[in-house]
């Protein structure tokens, strides 16, 4: 299914670079970018946050079976990375099988394709991660 | 052309995934030495599936910036050159200005000049940084280059990119860029067609009128306009399509062709088209000491080259070791595919 190209370009800072926001009263990270802080609240204060793209696996696993428009790349390994400053996200662990995958192992970000849609579509970019040897 | 400007970031991206030229070989009943003895390629790399030319830029873009030390907001032009950018109409270097968070204040274009796209970004980068028009450019050169199945391109074609930031501040300058003198002709060695999914060549003819001409005329040429000799370089980097071309080039005018081994990579990666002699000059800069000269050559088919005469400063040593990942790193860390996976990853059959 191909996405919505408005969605796709709005959240290009987030996915190409791990661009994300920070409330500056309580320093808490938020990825994906949140614009309000649900502990702060109006005393929270929020500005745009860089991350380093360092992380640790905090749980995956195989995917054998794939959606549509990602059939060639099985198998695959989807972890959730917790990411150095504390949030975490869903992403795909690049270049290796599940079996070299282990929980805590150290990830970075790395820049990728993520799917395109069909041969005449729109190719979508965005981050995954790749265990640090 | 003189110039005051010099190298102040560089970094390197090469694919996870081999493949060995034997088992090329082995499916096309070729007898494996003849082609490794002929080519000088032992093996050569392979994008993965979520790999290509963009996404192989923006990774050595990103340890370019980490070497340079520079916020990228600061970089004036970004200019990205390929033969494989992923969308006929689309600019590659848009994808990676904004994957590095360069954009919006930034000129950006794509290059396209078959393998010498890269080093025409570090010209055209060259004269922005000199002339004042911005403080740093970014140049880099990128491919994920295809190989018609059973053609003898097949066992060389492979994939990977070299950034380089570009700037004028003497305390940042890790190598300089002290002159560069290109040698150009319009020659039919090499061409692919719009919508064409292999590129096409003029065989044999691709060596002394294309390759030959053209390498040894810039580098001839850059000897001339600059007053200095072979004796006066270090290292010389030129455009590797296989493991002998530039060890022939090196005979041919007379060069110690042990300087010419420390950058010729082609054997273990095979010809990375426009990453190929800029990752040259990677393996060299990651080695190099202050005070040593560097002689980069180009060559793009269609036809030319263009030479540079370099020189490594007191930066270079601790600048290098802030890349994330070194060329080293990429060309220790692989992994193996057979033929029937590498069909798959390069989708060389129809219905992939
Ligand atoms: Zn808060």
């Amino acid at each position: 299914m191909a996405e919505n190209i408005a969605i796709t370009w709005r959240r290009i800072p987030e996915r190409y670079r791990l661009a994300g926001t920070q409330c500056t009263t309580c320093k808490t990270k938020f990825f994906p970018p949140r614009k309000f802080c649900t502990a702060c609240r109006r005393k929270g204060k929020i500005e745009s946050f860089s991350f380093s793209g360092k992380g640790k696996i905090y749980s995956f696993s195989g995917v054998h079976s794939a959606p549509a428009g990602l059939e060639l790349e099985i198998p695959y390994v989807l972890a959730i990375v917790h990411l150095a400053e504390g949030p975490k996200v869903t992403a795909q662990i690049v270049d290796c099988t599940e079996d070299a995958v282990k929980i805590d192992a150290p990830v970075e970000f790395v820049f990728r394709k993520i799917r395109s849609d069909d041969p005449e579509g729109l190719i979508h970019y965005g981050y995954k991660f790749r265990l640090v040897k | 052309m003189t110039s005051s400007t010099g190298i102040v970031g560089f970094g390197a991206c090469v694919p996870t995934f081999r493949i060995k030229a034997e088992e090329i070989a082995r499916v096309w009943g070729e007898e494996p030495d003849r082609i490794i003895k002929g080519l000088g390629v032992k093996e050569k790399s392979v994008p993965g599936l979520d790999e290509d030319a963009a996404s192989l830029a923006v990774e050595a873009a990103r340890n370019s910036l980490s070497v340079a030390n520079i916020e990228p907001s600061k970089l004036g032009a970004v200019y990205v050159g390929s033969e494989s950018h992923p969308y006929a109409v689309k600019p590659t270097a848009t994808i990676v200005a904004e994957a590095i968070g360069a954009t919006p204040e930034v000129m950006a274009a794509d290059l396209e000049f078959a393998c010498k796209a890269g080093t025409a970004g570090i010209q055209i980068g060259m004269g922005l940084v000199a002339s004042n028009m911005v403080e740093y450019a970014l140049a880099i050169g990128t491919d994920t280059s295809q190989g018609r199945p059973g053609d003898a391109l097949e066992y060389t074609a492979s994939a990977g990119a070299a950034a380089f930031v570009i700037g004028r501040q003497k305390e940042q300058i890790l190598a300089k860029l002290d002159a560069t003198y290109s040698f150009t002709t319009d020659t039919p060695d090499f061409w692919r067609r719009q919508h064409a999914e292999f590129p096409s060549h003029g065989g044999r003819f691709t060596g002394e009128p294309a390759y030959f001409r053209h390498v040894m005329g810039a580098t001839q040429g850059l000897f001339e306009k600059t007053g200095m000799t072979a004796a006066d370089f270090d290292y010389f980097v030129f455009h590797q399509p296989n493991g002998k071309f530039p060890l022939e080039v090196a005979k041919k005018m007379g060069l110690d062709v042990e300087k010419v081994k420390p950058g010729l990579l082609t054997p273990m990666i095979g010809n990375t088209y426009s990453g190929a002699s800029p990752l040259g000059l990677c393996a060299v800069l990651d080695i190099a000491k202050p005070g040593q000269r560097i002689l980069l050559t180009s060559f793009g088919s269609g036809a030319g080259s263009d030479s540079f005469a370099i020189e490594a400063t007191d930066v270079l040593p601790a600048a290098r070791e802030r890349a994330p990942h070194k060329l080293a790193w990429y060309m220790e860390h692989k992994k193996y595919l057979d033929y029937g996976l590498y069909v798959k990853h390069r989708r060389k059959l129809k219905s992939l």
